[in-house]
């Protein structure tokens, strides 16, 4: 079930954000609709997010995304918003695995030298990442196998469902 | 052939998985316990009927602990339903629930002696961690991950590598737990154990107690580790004696183990530390670092809300005030840390220096009530997080200390180490 190509203009985040970034504990302890969720997403740092992204618009950030809260909302707020992949240096455990049991796509590669608004082509099949504008093509770290397989079921529940079981 | 040796997180995910297992593989492993806090348990109820089907009787109980933590009592209707919606699973599934008051999770589950060493523990927050230093394979987790791990008690996990943490000396009277742990942050990194597990071991830990090894196994996770875990000692057994009646023996890596890193922690070169805004690659020694002004102190949290955490601060501020136009905010652990706290007259010294008392629980750690700061404002807490808008306005800017430095900081009404002058006054 691997999707097709993706092309999307980058949205260009720093170091170490947060899942309290992507979505504040003040508004996901009032409710778990991501539809109410969503205009406030990655608000702390940089307000007005949400207005500016476009549907396919791609989050690349440096090192060590997505740390702290475990909260899931911010992998599924980002996925709701329309973002199809984040790219990062590394990533902090627990958002790691949220994305894949939600089903956001991830890839872990070297990001230094791409800018906000370059466009930017992520190929799932092969793993590969190019900036043709700033002739930068990487290949990011492939899954695990047994990872792989709850990503291509499309996540954790439609595994369980799938499978009947863990 | 012999048996190779093994880590500490090796031997609990092996005996919980079935079969040997070794660093970077990825298993399947039963669980022995789920813990879900109305953070996140709301969202993942609603998956286990709307994705899994799951009818709450399917559910078997016995395993699952729910904690209404982070917004007790509930500040808004939103909170209040989705609190409604745990106490209804609860008591259709036969769960456990510590209703609002209870206390904090990771305060409440060890005080109870809910986790023991050698369990597997999901927790559906990132400080599950917090449950290693009772040798407690504690592992914080999201929704959909807490949601299966309810429905079919199990999870999938990889096999941590592990980083021993040597711990020497022992803390000098001048500096606490709080201090060594964010000087340990400043050496490792906000993301220098990520996926690993961080084993404390030396002849330091000895001097440590209880509560000082579960403020320290609380902050693994701000260096990104997946799980912290400490010996069964005699100060561990000692703990265990108190509340239940055989513990359990636990793990401990053999000797000859590999591990992807060692580095070592001279408690006795420990100095007081501060983490400035806004996140914990700002940890400095507080020599230096002192004398902004502030407008909120907070002493609390899953980091340092235990008795002995609020003995230090009553220490402080027993016959003294609060500067003026400073809020000095405590939040209670526990329900049995809060009458631990008001049977020794603690309660009474921190009321009368002029600080507010909150229900037992998260307290304002979370951004969600008990004490959202304004636009502009500085904030000095003992919990372990000071990102932007934790505290629930992005306006604010939050320094991470000990208990003690909190307690001086609300006196003085700057951030400061500062022992105050002048004799405390006779009550």
């Amino acid at each position: 079930m691997t999707p097709t190509s993706i092309r999307g203009q980058v949205r260009r985040f720093g170091d170490n954000v947060t899942t309290d970034d992507v979505i504040a504990g003040k508004y996901k302890h009032e409710t778990i609709s991501l539809d109410q969720l969503a205009p406030h997403v990655m608000e702390n740092i940089r307000p007005g997010f949400y207005e500016e992204i476009d549907p396919g618009d791609i989050i690349v950030g440096g090192r060590n995304f997505g740390c702290g809260s475990s909260r899931e909302q911010a992998p599924a707020l980002i996925k709701h918003v329309g973002i199809p992949v984040v790219i990062a240096e590394s990533f902090a455990r627990i958002f790691y695995r949220n994305a894949i049991n939600i089903g956001l796509a991830l890839l872990e590669c070297p990001t230094l030298g791409i800018e906000e608004g370059d466009l930017l082509e992520y190929d799932p099949a092969r793993d590969r990442l190019t900036v043709a504008q700033r002739g930068i093509e990487l290949t990011s770290t492939p899954l695990p196998e047994e990872i792989r397989a709850i990503v291509d079921a499309g996540g954790l529940l439609a595994y369980v469902k799938q499978e009947g079981s863990l | 052939m012999a048996q190779a040796a093994r880590t500490t997180a090796e031997k609990i995910i092996a005996a919980h998985a079935g079969a040997d297992v070794s660093a970077g593989a990825a298993v399947r492993v039963d669980v022995d316990l789920v813990m879900a806090t109305d953070g996140n348990a709301p969202l993942a109820i609603e998956l286990l009927k709307r994705e899994l089907g799951a009818e709450e009787a399917e559910i078997d109980g016995s395993r699952i602990v729910l904690v209404i933590d982070h917004c007790a009592p509930a500040p808004n209707a939103g909170a209040a339903n989705m609190q409604v919606a745990m106490r209804r699973f609860a008591a259709a599934c036969g769960a456990r629930i510590y209703d609002a008051g209870s206390g904090i999770s990771h305060v409440v589950l060890p005080e109870q002696g809910d986790v023991l060493p050698g369990m597997l523990v999901l927790g559906s927050d990132s400080h599950t961690v917090t449950y290693g230093a009772l040798n407690c394979l504690g592992i914080g987790m999201g929704s959909t991950d807490i949601a299966v791990a309810m429905r079919t008690g199990r999870t999938w996990l990889r096999v941590p590598e592990t980083i021993k943490v040597w711990l020497s000396g022992q803390l000098q009277e001048t500096a606490s737990a709080k201090d060594a742990v964010l000087a340990l942050v400043r050496e490792i990194g906000v993301d220098g154990a990520t996926y690993a597990c961080l084993e404390f071991d030396g002849d330091g830990l000895e001097s440590l107690s209880m509560e000082e090894r579960l403020t320290f196994a609380n902050m693994s996770i701000e260096m990104g580790a997946k799980c912290a875990l400490m010996p069964v000692d005699g100060v561990c057994r000692e703990w265990l004696g108190q509340r239940v009646k055989e513990p359990p023996a636990g793990e401990w890596s053999d000797p000859g183990c590999s591990f992807a890193a060692e580095l070592e922690l001279d408690l006795g070169a420990v100095r007081p530390m501060v983490a400035r805004p806004h996140d914990l690659t700002e940890i400095t020694e507080l020599d230096g670092a002192e004398g902004t002004p502030i407008d909120i102190a907070f002493i609390g949290t899953c980091t340092n809300g235990r008795l002995s955490d609020l003995r230090r601060a009553a220490k402080v501020l027993a016959g003294r005030q609060v500067a003026p136009g400073v809020q000095l905010i405590v939040s209670p652990g526990s329900r049995q840390v809060l009458a631990g706290a008001l049977s020794e007259g603690l309660i009474e010294s921190l009321v009368a220096a002029g600080a507010l008392i909150t229900t037992p629980g998260c307290g304002p750690c979370v951004g969600t009530h008990q004490g959202v700061p304004g636009d502009g404002h500085t904030l000095i807490t003992t919990a372990n997080r000071n990102f932007r808008g934790r505290m629930g306005n992005r306006e604010a800017s939050i320094f991470v200390a000990s208990p003690e430095v909190v307690a001086r900081s609300a006196l003085a009404g700057v951030v400061t180490g500062a022992v105050p002058t002048g004799q405390a006054s006779e009550r």
